[in-house]
């Protein structure tokens, strides 16, 4: 096998902060190569020096041996190195073959000649088993399928290196045996997948190799076949990880909350169960099958059509979160940036929002003591911060996401809703937020959790329900949780 | 690295000052410029005639933080000093207080509708206010039969043209409305509701805050400040007018931006708008003792939008 790509002795510093320490990096024409690490390990980074958004400070990168300089992403395009990145930014309005040709769109002197845009696309489309129809719009379509039109866009460029960072973040099974069908299909072809994920066991059924960075350090390589799940995860975090779920013990108490009959026409139907304080209930379910929104409809931020929710006894108004607030319930939605956290404002102006009135003495903002209660809960969820006046938005994923806990815990609430808590954070702080998750449990909070992570679900949740299609199909006790019993019920199958 | 976090911190502080620097650096060029410029006399006058626009830079630093705008602020002036001339007539004898109160209610039930128009309505807020802009203008046109209502009373008149120890009433009304924003902005829940809403709207709403009600307050507001600058221009110019208010809007903006307010909401305060309203006042009164047109100040006050708008966007790449 010939190496297709090699990156030698990168180093980049950001405002004085060396971020890259001297990496190298080669991957070989053909073969599906795992880039992995943990967040903040470097390995955007490395990917964006690639794709030509900014230089390296020193080092060089060769392409087939010989050496190149990727000045701008249009550049590494035309060099044959594609990536489909993490947060996915299509043109909503445009519809797909307007986006897959966005750029180099064909046209006759300046007119674009739409048949023909449309014709390739549905010809590329097909080729790759995607049955979208060209003319659909992009703001009609879910985050999964915008994945794959971005995935089609990015094989389109034809070339020989192609970049795809978290993938399957936002698809659920078939659609990912569909991606890696793709992806054995360019590989076949002599293309080169450099794939970044932190799902372990997608990695070892699709790569070949893997390179593993550590704070901006290479640390390891090889063949992905000689390595073990523990020694993978030591070597990204650097430390023995035995525990990754805390021991559940938490005593099982009252009924907190219960739903029954809750219905959105085109969402869920019927609907009903109970929650009790110091439970992990889960709820699983393929994408797409109306987890989130059961628990936003919940929360107030949508109105049911019909079915009631009643907590402690009460019943709960509909279509309000202040009331749900009020009501002592807390909810962690899935994405965190837009839903969660406001990334202009500080560390303590996001943890102290939902207290703030509670806090305050007539409307007037007592500093010193939301001063100490960000502090204290800043110290014990680790939170890592300069200092409280930190802008949210430069946090990494993982201390985010504690910080829209951290905001949530401070309201004390009976009933705590988390949605995919842990998506796109790295095993370390997944650890940690596994911890905290299990202390909600321990300390009486009825705690209802959506989640696709199987790992996840097995190694919190005393139950589990599974929706199919929007309508409740099924519950597991502890007992019964299962790989394949979940997947049978999620699939729909009794 | 400690040595990194020291320098940003200094980079930071070095940013945030600029304007004042700017400032600085404006007032004593004009010094130097013209001895006329510096005199007690001359500074007070450019302070007087900063107020309203200092006044109205603080309502729209509000709606500009939460994420909005106020396009009809002008239009609202000419309203209420149209308003507060007719009840403040000497003929009509009514106390100071009649025509005082009925321009802060008109200015508050322009302000409601601007705000339920744009909260539980959904139109957005440049098309609402941009509408209310030419309604609110006509119906002062209406009223006013398109003509300036004169003869108001002495006490009236005074509200705007009088002393106190020697510094122009305008002045107070425009430290006390500055002390009093400053208190709510930084020190209330409101407050900090209305950074919240504006960094991130979906995410305060989703924390339990009732969004819709703030932004009707905070549009309210907007309309009384509006409604107080009606009365103070009506005696100011001892007569209402329809057809004053022009622009005020865009001044207000200016000042608010060029004082390092982000016009997607959630950054700024009002220190930095108060800044901005003076460089514009200076730059004003010091051009026109220079003796340059108006037409050239006119693109100066242009250009400087654009530098204050060009500093602030690089300082906050380099961070």
């Amino acid at each position: 096998m010939t190496r297709v790509l090699e990156m030698k002795g990168i180093v980049k510093s950001f405002s004085g902060q060396i971020v890259l320490h001297s990496v190298d990096f080669e991957v070989m024409e053909g073969e599906v190569h795992a880039l992995i690490g943990e967040n903040g390990a470097g390995k955007s980074t490395l990917m964006k020096i690639l794709m030509g958004e900014f230089p390296c400070d020193k080092g060089e990168i060769l392409l087939r041996s010989a050496p190149i300089g990727v000045v701008s992403p249009a550049a590494a395009l035309n060099l044959g190195i594609a990536m489909i990145h993490q947060e996915l930014s299509p043109v909503p309005d445009m519809n797909i073959a307007e986006n897959i040709f966005l750029g180099r769109e064909p046209n006759r002197f300046g007119v674009v000649n739409t048949r023909k845009q449309e014709n390739q696309t549905a010809e590329l489309l097909s080729s790759l088993g995607l049955g979208f129809d060209p003319r659909m719009k992009m703001r009609d379509l879910s985050v999964a399928a915008t994945q794959l039109v971005e995935t089609a866009k990015a094989i389109s460029y034809n070339s020989r290196i192609l970049i795809m960072d978290e993938p399957t973040s936002a698809i659920n099974e078939a659609e990912v045996r569909k991606l890696f069908d793709m992806i054995r299909l360019l590989r076949s072809r002599g293309v080169a997948v450099i794939y970044i994920s932190h799902k372990i066991d997608e990695l070892f059924e699709i790569a070949d190799r893997a390179t593993i960075l550590r704070d901006g350090r290479r640390v390891a390589g090889g063949q992905m076949k000689e390595l073990t799940r523990q020694q993978l995860i030591s070597l990204m975090v650097g430390r023995e990880l035995t525990e990754v779920f805390p021991k559940v013990n938490a005593t099982v108490g009252d009924v907190v909350m219960t739903v029954r009959g809750l219905t959105r026409r085109h969402e869920f139907r019927d609907v009903s169960f109970d929650l009790h304080a110091g439970e992990i209930l889960g709820i699983g379910g393929l994408m797409g099958a109306g987890r989130t929104e059961i628990v936003s409809t919940i929360f107030g931020e949508r109105r049911p059509d019909a079915g009631e929710v009643r907590v402690r006894g009460r019943a709960l108004a509909a279509g309000s979160t202040r009331e749900a607030v009020q009501r002592r319930i807390a909810f962690v939605p899935e994405d965190r940036k837009n839903l969660g956290l406001n990334l202009s404002g500080s560390v303590a102006d996001n943890l102290s929002i939902v207290v703030e009135g509670r806090l305050s003495n007539a409307g007037v903002v007592r500093k010193r003591t939301v001063e100490k209660a960000v502090d204290r809960m800043i110290a014990t969820l680790s939170i890592k911060v300069e200092s409280r006046n930190q802008r949210v938005g430069t946090l990494s994923g993982g201390n985010q996401q504690k910080v829209v806990l951290g905001k949530w815990l401070l309201s004390e609430p009976d009933v705590v809703i988390l949605d995919e808590p842990t998506r796109g954070i790295d095993v370390g702080a997944k650890a940690e937020i596994y911890r905290l998750i299990g202390q909600l449990a321990a300390s009486g909070k009825a705690v209802l959790m959506i989640s696709s992570e199987m790992p996840e679900i097995m190694g919190l949740c005393d139950r589990v329900i599974v929706l199919h299609g929007g309508a409740l199909i099924g519950e597991l006790s502890r007992a019964e949780l299962s790989q394949e019993n979940l997947m049978t019920l999620a699939s729909g199958m009794n | 690295m400690p040595g990194a976090i020291g320098t940003k911190r200094i980079g930071i502080l070095l940013a945030k000052a600029g304007i004042l620097w700017a400032f600085l650096g404006l007032f004593i060029i004009l010094s130097i410029l013209s001895p006329a410029f510096i005199t007690p006399n001359n500074l007070m006058n450019v302070v007087k005639q900063m107020s309203v626009n200092g006044i109205m830079g603080i309502a729209m630093t509000f709606v500009l933080i939460l994420g909005g705008i106020d396009l009809s602020v002008g239009s609202l002036i000419a309203l209420t000093s149209v308003c507060a001339a007719f009840f403040a007539r000497q003929s009509l004898e009514l106390p100071l207080i009649v025509p005082i109160a009925v321009s802060l209610l008109v200015g508050v039930a322009a302000g409601a509708i601007n705000g339920f128009g744009i909260a539980y309505v959904g139109i957005s807020p440049f098309i609402m206010t941009l509408a209310m802009m030419s309604c609110l203008r006509g119906l002062a046109q209406v009223l006013s039969n398109g003509t300036p209502i004169f003869g108001l009373s002495k006490q009236f008149n005074g509200i705007a043209n009088g002393f106190v120890l020697g510094i122009p009433n305008l002045v107070y009304f425009l430290v006390v409305i500055l002390i009093i924003g400053i208190f709510v902005l930084r020190k209330t829940v409101f407050g900090k509701w209305v950074y919240a809403i504006g960094g991130n709207e979906v995410s305060a709403r989703l924390s339990g805050i009732n969004t819709r009600w703030i932004k009707v307050v905070v549009y309210m507001s907007s309309g009384l400040l509006a409604g107080v600058c009606g009365v103070l221009m009506a005696s100011r110019i001892t007569s209402g007018s329809p057809i004053i208010g022009v622009g005020y809007e865009l001044n207000a903006i200016s000042a608010a931006v060029i004082g390092g307010v982000s016009m997607s909401g959630g950054t700024g305060n009002l220190l930095g708008t108060l800044v901005g309203a003076l460089i514009m006042g200076v730059i004003q009164n010091g051009l026109d003792i220079l003796g340059v047109s108006a037409f050239y100040q006119q693109i100066i006050q242009g250009l400087i939008i654009m530098v204050a708008v060009f500093l602030d966007i690089k300082s906050k790449s380099r961070i």
